[in-house]
């Protein structure tokens, strides 16, 4: 996986206290975290930042797992 | 106050607006923190009109359907605007809809025009580039160069005028699916005569003033955004505001920032304004908490009888400051709302309009009209709407029916449903309610197979069996609205159940069954997954075609005890 994805990692586990072995790419973001769709959109936000990355939320509609979003990321860098 | 007797089609009320407050600020669109335009009313009808000759350029003409794809943002505006003033039928489509629940709802109505943005046409090409074979496709915001397919830029110039075409009241305005991405869809005809009567009615209870502004945040596809967050604030002069980001610290910057008056919204995100406000709350040291606390308290005693927003907006101000410091009016709708959280922005002096409403009765059957408030009902009926209950129970318990001239005039294409639904002139909602002695409804669960989520969605379980064919060991399944199984006296947090018979010739492992379960019920969207199972070892009742007879099945489950009978799933 990318370096964006080890990085999403970290930050994930870290911001909800999880342990970074169970985040997988193929992971549902909303499962593996326990979060909610109001959290979601928090965590978006912090990520953007992280990375310097503009997404738009007609984008975000369709990313459900770890692999996506990182991947959504990396073409934006 | 609206007056729109003589008025005969919505077109022609906005028209007459856009021409009367020509200078006032009638749409703002914002990006995060960005503002990416703001119209007057006068550029509006301008826009409005160039997309209206488009459409004609292209030999739209009165009577054809325009369907729209679009999350909230100007060129809904337009779009709507100008198919109206184009004399069409518009078919406002849920943007959140995945793209072949989209094209199911385009194969049924068949638009001759569909509008959607770039990215929504990608994703549609992807799925089915032979869809829409019949229908010209404007594609909004495309960038330079990109492949469109058979789709035409949103922006290209009309190669000739626009000329008004005028609609009669009795013309349908719009085809709404109120459901029906699979089985029958679902597509209410409104007409004209009830959109202006339901805006009328409204209009006079909730005013909206030239200098106020509607945050549009509810899809403007759904029948409570298109009717006060479209149509109404531009037919009294006041501005829209889109946010084309709707994460929570954007919409709450643009409450602030553009100074919102008036606001829809589903209790997902009403919630998340409590939440915030109590975080605020919990921050304070003791003595500016109980200040505050004395102020709510102070609050809630002088507006008992009815809200002041003035006076509570002065009272308790930095909670108003929180919420833009303007708000006056906050509508929850398209679901039941939990009355603690009404409460909760009642005491704060930021009334919260709760109602009851279904697409098939164009918005709005009855409203709380706040005098003096009661969280515990759904209100009086609005005007000229008649709300009766048939067949009650002892308890006064039955099927709320409805009768009024925001009733629309059937399902497209679907005669027996609309026969099944409008009896008499009477709407049958399958809802379940009583009328207490000062008029009040009050819900008591459904007579439909059916649920609304908090975002408003209406599902129909069948639509959900298909997700759990060929369940291994599985012989036959159902699921249900657990509602509509044990009507409840509340509608919130409502269920969906599964019903599963495992196969009686076969050693079945009922929890690799379950395992399986879960899993899939994983991969549905968070709003349409089963909460919980019953297994039954009995047959199903079933019609000489083997059909389900789910009525009957669903009578014979409300014998058991629901606590000890589902079991509930981990999603």
């Amino acid at each position: 996986m990318s370096a964006s994805f080890d990085r999403l990692t970290q930050l994930c586990a870290k911001r909800y206290s999880v342990d970074a072995s169970i985040i997988k790419a193929e992971g549902d973001i909303f499962e593996t975290l326990g979060i909610d769709s109001f959290q979601a959109a928090e965590l978006m936000s912090e990520l953007e930042m992280e990375f310097d990355v503009e997404i738009p939320d007609y984008e975000l509609q369709d990313i459900k797992t770890f692999g996506a979003l990182s991947a959504a990321i990396d073409a934006r860098i | 106050m609206l007056t729109l007797n003589r008025i005969p089609c919505v077109g022609e009320a906005v028209r007459d607006a856009l021409v009367t407050f020509k200078t006032n600020t009638a749409l703002i669109e914002a990006d995060r923190h960005r503002e990416n335009g703001r119209w007057t009313y006068r550029e509006l009808k301008q826009e409005a009109e160039r997309f209206a000759a488009l459409l004609q350029s292209h030999g739209f003409e009165a009577g054809d359907r325009c369907a729209i794809v679009m999350q909230n943002q100007s060129k809904w505006i337009f779009s709507g605007l100008g198919g109206f003033w184009a004399g069409g039928v518009l078919v406002p489509i849920d943007y959140k809809l995945t793209v072949p629940e989209q094209l199911a709802i385009a194969a049924h109505c068949k638009p001759k025009v569909l509008v959607t943005e770039y990215s929504t046409w990608a994703k549609m090409q992807r799925e089915d580039s032979s869809a829409l074979e019949q229908t010209i496709v404007f594609v909004t915001e495309a960038p330079e160069g990109a492949d469109l397919g058979k789709g035409l830029r949103f922006e290209d110039a009309p190669s000739g005028a626009f000329t008004l075409k005028h609609r009669t009241r009795d013309d349908v305005a719009c085809v709404v699916y109120s459901s029906g991405t699979s089985g029958t869809p679902k597509g209410c005809l409104l007409t004209h005569d009830n959109y202006l009567e339901q805006a009328q009615v409204l209009g006079r209870l909730y005013p909206i003033a030239e200098d106020e502004r509607f945050f549009s945040i509810l899809p403007t596809n759904h029948a409570i955004d298109f009717m006060v967050g479209f149509i109404m604030p531009l037919m009294m002069g006041a501005a829209i505001v889109h946010q084309r980001s709707l994460r929570p610290q954007f919409i709450r910057a643009s409450l602030k920032q553009y100074e919102i008056t008036h606001i829809a919204l589903v209790p997902t995100i009403l919630k998340n304004l409590e939440k915030r406000i109590r975080e605020r709350l919990d921050d304070l040291d003791e003595t500016p908490r109980q200040l505050v606390d004395s102020a709510i308290k102070v609050n809630d005693f002088l507006t008992a009888k009815e809200p002041n927003h003035t006076l509570s907006k002065w009272l308790l101000k930095p909670i108003h400051d929180e919420l833009g410091g303007k708000l006056k009016n906050v509508f929850a709708g398209g679901t039941f709302v939990d009355r603690k959280l009404v409460e909760f922005f009642y005491e704060l002096g930021i009334p919260v309009a709760i109602g009851y409403g279904l697409t098939e009765a164009t918005t709005v059957i009855t409203v709380n009209d706040l005098k003096p408030f009661r969280s515990t009902t759904v209100g009086k009926p609005v005007d000229g709407m008649q709300v009766e209950i048939r067949n009650a129970n002892e308890e006064g318990v039955g099927e709320v029916w409805v009768k009024g001239r925001t009733v629309m005039k059937g399902y497209l294409d679907a005669p027996e449903l609309t026969e099944e639904t409008i009896v008499d002139g009477w709407l049958r909602t399958g809802d379940l309610g009583s009328i207490d002695i000062s008029g009040h409804l009050s819900l008591r669960g459904r007579s439909k197979n059916m649920i609304v989520t908090e975002g408003g969605k209406n599902i129909y379980p069948e639509d959900i069996e298909s997700a759990f064919d060929d369940l291994p060991g599985c012989e036959e399944l159902c699921v249900f609205a657990a509602n509509y199984i044990w009507p409840s006296q509340s509608m919130l947090g409502e269920q969906l159940i599964v019903v599963l018979r495992p196969d009686n010739d076969a050693d079945v492992d009922v929890d690799a069954m379950v395992a399986e379960l879960v899993a899939r019920n994983r991969k549905l969207p968070d709003f349409k997954r089963v909460g919980g199972y019953i297994v039954r070892n009995d047959e199903f009742p079933a019609t000489a075609s083997l059909k389900i007879k789910r009525n009957v099945l669903a009578e014979e489950l409300r014998a058991l005890d629901r606590a000890s009978a589902v079991i509930a799933l981990d999603s």
